[in-house]
């Protein structure tokens, strides 16, 4: 639609939006605490000794929200590397990207120093903060992401033909699907356990002393989307690399 | 209205937010946009971290501030690399 | 303060609605949805929030402790996540349609047909 109708009609909606946003405001208490939300806080932990009421929510109480959460982040991951995959084209194309400008540089010293050196600390830390989901604040999704950076320093250090000798797709790609999948047999475990699909039936743990293997189902969960979320973070990283760096000559 | 340490800090976190975002939707060019958009990340990983949600804020840092920005810079250098062929083929077809 | 958090919601959110309206390159618009959907972190952020508690985590407090709301925090903890990639999908879907139709204007998209 043409373009002044178009801000017209917006600035309708902006102006109907504010009134009814402040009229919506102003009957407002202005600090609520919500009964479930100060229940889960005192339950959390007696009843599941997880001491992570967040996790606690993702992975235990809500845990069937954040399954099909994790599976609109596959089919996403799915979507956009169909979409970015290229079809291999003539040997026009290949002509005219022999006489592209610009390589790509090697890197200087400090900056390869750096990246490579920093690679396996931020494994290690994003294997932490994965593993201590439901004692600290973390989880599957948190680690997941910073595990994901670990590739990228090794892009950014070398060139791409490390990153993709380092990240083979085929792995990563059945890596990510055991990830996804691990969380739905988790739920059917709980199904051949006699009970309700994703039901916490795993030994809960001593409540005083917690460790890595308390909240029963949780630790399990936690990997299993930790697993996902790096892999699906890889893969949509190595797609788009590969779409804007392949035909330079780098691979 | 109590002046306290907290209550300033959210303020004006929440004041940084706000100017942030607007600096975000007011810049045009969407490469410079891209720089815009880690910073307003990293003030988002901010406000949330100030409003006591650290799970949120873990998540925030590492998508808002990287890998969301890559991607948006990834996905322009590939439109450019298409525009360039473009014009390439056309000078090519008005040589010949 | 819970006021100045619901307005700066809505300010977020017509200021990038503005911003999907008045744009002449689809990434920018891409970027305007994102702020969009920050709008919606900041009000469920201004939702939970309690003057004086703490953060959710009981590790090593006592569970008497006022601490804010924990279910707001885990609708917002996986949208994060789930935001990038979609945009990430949008990315693409851009991509393919500059090389189908050869621009990336919204307002010329219909006028080139590839």
């Amino acid at each position: 639609m043409k373009y002044p109708l178009r801000l017209g009609l917006f600035l309708v909606g902006a102006i109907g939006l504010a009134i009814l946003y402040g009229l919506a405001i102003a009957r407002m208490p202005g600090e609520h605490e919500s009964l479930y939300g100060r229940l889960i806080n005192q339950l959390s932990q007696p009843q599941q000794h997880i001491r992570d009421a967040v996790t606690a929510v993702n992975f235990d109480y809500r845990g069937f929200d954040t399954l099909g959460e994790e599976f609109i982040l596959f089919i996403s991951v799915t979507g956009a590397i169909v979409l970015l995959r290229e079809t291999y084209e003539k040997k026009k194309e290949e002509q005219m990207d022999a006489i592209t400008p610009g390589r790509a540089v090697s890197q200087t010293d400090a900056v390869r120093t750096w990246t490579l050196a920093l690679t396996g600390p931020t494994v290690v830390f994003g294997v932490y903060i994965v593993i201590h989901g439901q004692l600290t604040p973390g989880g599957g999704f948190q680690g997941g992401v910073v595990l994901a950076t670990a590739p990228l320093l090794i892009y950014l250090g070398e060139s791409f033909e490390v990153f993709k000798r380092v990240t083979s797709t085929p792995l990563i790609e059945i890596t990510e699907a055991i990830g996804a999948g691990g969380y739905a047999i988790i739920g059917i475990i709980g199904w051949l356990a006699g009970s309700w699909f994703l039901q916490n039936v795993f030994p809960l743990g001593d409540q005083n002393n917690p460790s890595v293997f308390t909240g029963g189902t949780v630790p399990a969960i936690n990997l299993a989307t930790g697993i996902e979320v790096t892999a699906g973070f890889t893969l949509l990283l190595s797609a788009f690399l590969q779409q804007t760096l392949a035909d330079r000559g780098d691979s | 209205m109590s002046f306290d340490v907290n209550t300033i800090l959210q303020l004006s976190v929440l004041a940084l937010v706000a100017v942030a975002g607007t600096l975000v939707v007011l810049t045009r060019d969407p490469f410079s946009q891209t720089i815009g958009l880690s910073f307003f990340g990293l003030m988002l990983a901010l406000m949330f971290f100030i409003l006591q949600a650290p799970d949120v804020a873990l998540s925030q840092i590492v998508v808002g501030a990287v890998a969301l920005p890559l991607m948006v810079l990834l996905a322009l250098a590939r439109i450019r690399r298409q525009e360039f062929r473009r014009e390439q083929k056309k000078g090519q077809e008005e040589k010949s | 303060m819970t006021y100045v958090a619901l307005g700066v919601a809505a300010w977020l959110f017509v200021i990038g609605a503005y911003g999907m309206v008045t744009s002449k390159h689809l990434v920018h618009l891409c970027i305007c949805l994102i702020v969009v959907q920050t709008s919606t972190y900041v009000l469920l952020s201004a939702i939970g929030f309690r003057a004086g508690a703490t953060a959710p985590v009981f590790y090593d407090i006592s569970l008497s402790t006022p601490a804010v709301d924990s279910v707001v925090q885990a609708l917002m903890l996986t949208d994060i996540v789930v935001e990038a990639t979609v945009a990430a999908l949008l990315l693409a879907l851009i991509v393919q349609i500059d090389k189908r139709t050869g621009t990336v204007d919204p307002n010329k998209i219909d006028l080139m047909k590839g």
